[in-house]
């Protein structure tokens, strides 16, 4: 291993752990592996970061608004439901 | 709090915002989901009781997320919309046995992505078998040329100057994304894979807890993280190759 630590993980294996990370899913050690790796390693930064910016774009989308249901679907699922709880 | 039906039905039907639609990290967090759990319980009285205004609420409040989750399944809108009819029917039917085991929330959206799922097999979107193993849910996520090999002598498994990833020129005056940007993320939620393209839409897009997307699509903990890895790495690439100029 070139890196000062034999702990060290490999750019090629951080990419994989990004979301575990992002999820907190990792234990401590490697969680701090990752960290330790960030610091030092601006490839990897920049990636993890993108990954952060692709999920808040995935919060943008679909790029059309989606719709109430028609009023006429909502009528006929009221009369459903009215029909399911008689008075 | 002891809830009285009887009083119940004849409550006005809450501001909006009182029935939540699915709020990003409820699920995750103890004391939203408790907050979201207490709003369920109220709500789930109320319908039982056969009050027809909060049922109506109801509807009008989830339907919209409902179809874009169910989007995520069929190939067209009309069909979206008709999963969305089919699972509030079914929610109508089932109602009486729900025993609280998951949220209403929960237990609406598995019958959607039930609906869903079913409708999406007779389009021909996803195969039925379709399984964790397959090639699509294995294998590197970032193209493996992009790093020093692993038995490089000075730097092995580090990006090579080439394939490291370059900083995307966003413009930090455009606050919502521009439909250009938006366009090119539902394109790459689009051509994913099924299930990975079911996970991503459950939680990135329609920001959904990551323990009820396990229950909602019926799978582990692990898998559901795997699956939003792989979407989230393909969503990245193709934002990566509209950010370099790339036509994708």
């Amino acid at each position: 291993m070139s890196h000062e630590r034999g702990t060290d993980i490999e750019c090629i294996d951080l990419v994989e752990l990004v979301t575990d990370y992002l999820e907190g899913a990792l234990d401590q050690e490697r969680r701090e592996m990752v960290e330790a790796h960030l610091r030092t390693c601006d490839g990897c930064k920049v990636y993890m970061e993108q990954m952060r910016e692709t999920r808040e774009y995935l919060g943008h989308v679909p790029p059309d608004a989606a719709e109430d249901l028609p009023d006429q679907a909502r009528r006929e699922l009221l009369d459903a439901f009215r029909a399911e709880n008689p008075r | 709090m002891s809830f009285r039906p009887d009083k119940l039905t004849r409550l006005p039907v809450q501001p909006r915002g009182d029935i939540v639609p699915p709020v990003p990290g409820a699920a995750d967090d103890p004391v939203r989901a408790l907050e979201a759990a207490a709003v369920d319980d109220a709500l789930l009285q109320r319908l039982i009781s056969g009050d027809e205004q909060a049922f109506d609420h109801l509807v009008r409040t989830w339907s919209p997320a409902m179809r874009r989750v169910a989007r995520g399944f069929v190939s067209t809108d009309a069909s979206a919309q008709e999963c969305v009819q089919d699972a509030w029917l079914g929610a109508i039917k089932g109602l009486a046995s729900f025993e609280g085991r998951s949220t209403l929330r929960t237990w609406i959206f598995r019958i959607l992505v039930n609906i869903a799922k079913t409708r999406a097999v007779k389009e021909q979107r996803t195969t039925p078998l379709s399984s964790l193993a397959s090639d699509e849910d294995a294998g590197p996520t970032v193209d493996p040329r992009r790093f020093r090999p692993r038995d490089d002598p000075e730097r092995p498994g580090t990006w090579t100057s080439a394939g490291q990833p370059r900083l995307w020129e966003t413009d930090p005056e455009a606050g919502a994304l521009s439909s250009e940007l938006r366009d090119v993320v539902w394109a790459a939620v689009e051509a994913l894979p099924g299930r990975q393209r079911e996970v991503v839409i459950l939680r990135d897009v329609q920001g959904f807890g990551g323990g009820e997307v396990c229950e909602i699509l019926g799978l582990t903990a692990e898998n559901q993280r795997v699956l939003l890895h792989r979407a989230r790495a393909k969503v990245r690439a193709a934002l990566e190759a509209y950010y370099s100029g790339e036509t994708t």
